[in-house]
């Protein structure tokens, strides 16, 4: 029974965030393409190489981006799912659709946002190749890091409720993670490779645009999913075949 | 937390039943390693590691990857 709803919230899950990536794939078509087709035309201008195009870009821009976003959306949904079955229940009287909105927005932080403000996107032409291998293991570090330390603040502030009542104990796992993610970005190695003719217009727009798409596919899934594990989890919800074999006065 | 909520509640909240944790895990165990390796693919293959030779993976989730906000190259 209970594995059967924690199946069923993870196919939801999923369903939610291949919504929710829809959605985000529209958003980054319209207003992410023009900053990488700037990136690119800026690299195109400044390298002397040209490759073969594997892809063309009519295709990267289109199913080539939507494969990106549909399958993160999916597999992010799923990931959200699985930590909503966790948290529902155990991170204060919360219903369904207020705890899977708490999911999305603890995702976005702790997965795109506080990773983000120190290691923004960035668009083509904009780093050096070469760095990929630290930049890589840096992005996906403060990403890892930030989600334990988002599950911990979580864990300690649950502790500190019974003695000091919900306000203080938020405030105070608030104040922790803040406080413990201000000193990794001090101490973690700064990322500054944009070239210094590098259009700054272009790299601020096409962070916005990140931002944008990733706090859109976050709020779609939260309201999304929040609706689908709402009735999932509704107590008296009898599948349409079972209202038969319901007890009937004798 | 659950000492906290001891009154009594409301009668309009709705009734929250925890999931177990051992119903979670194997769910977890599987399908979140699953949608990790997703992830890896459309963030991060063909860049700083490969587990698939040439860039097809990379060229075709390119633009994605770039405006989701991972490292590309």
């Amino acid at each position: 029974m209970n594995s059967a709803t924690v199946r069923t919230l993870l196919v939801r899950g999923m369903l939610a965030g291949l919504a929710a990536g829809l959605l985000a794939f529209g958003l980054a078509y319209l207003i992410g393409e023009p900053g990488v087709n700037a990136g690119i035309a800026y690299e195109d201008a400044h390298t002397h190489e040209h490759e073969m195009e594997l892809v063309s870009r009519a295709v990267q821009s289109t199913g080539g981006l939507a494969t990106a976003v549909l399958v993160f959306g999916t597999a992010v949904g799923g990931i959200a799912a699985l930590a909503f079955c966790c948290a529902l229940g155990r991170i204060g009287r919360f219903g369904a659709r207020a705890t899977a909105a708490l999911i999305a927005v603890s995702a976005f932080v702790t997965v795109y946002l506080v990773p983000f403000l120190k290691y923004p996107a960035n668009p083509p032409g904009s780093n050096e190749p070469d760095t990929i291998g630290k930049r890589t293991a840096l992005y996906f570090g403060m990403i890892a890091l930030t989600v334990l330390v988002g599950v911990g603040a979580v864990i300690v502030g649950r502790r500190l409720a019974g003695r000091f009542g919900n306000w203080n104990a938020t405030l105070a796992s608030a104040a922790g993670f803040l406080a413990v993610i201000a000193l990794a970005m001090a101490f973690l190695p700064a990322v500054n490779e944009t070239p210094k003719d590098f259009p700054a217009t272009v790299l601020w727009q096409f962070r916005l645009a990140s931002l944008g798409i990733q706090a859109l596919l976050w709020t779609a899934f939260g309201v999304i999913f929040g609706f689908l594990a709402e009735r999932a989890l509704r107590p008296h919800a009898p599948h349409p075949g079972q209202a038969a074999e319901l007890p009937t006065p004798a | 937390m659950a000492h906290t909520a001891a009154a009594p509640a409301p009668l309009s909240s709705p009734a929250v039943t925890k999931l177990p944790i051992r119903a979670i895990l194997p769910w977890a165990a599987f399908f979140g390693l699953l949608m990790l390796v997703l992830l890896y693919f459309v963030g991060a293959e063909q860049g700083a590691t490969s587990l698939l030779s040439g860039a097809g993976v990379h060229e075709w989730v390119h633009d994605g990857r770039h405006l989701l906000g991972f490292p590309c190259h």
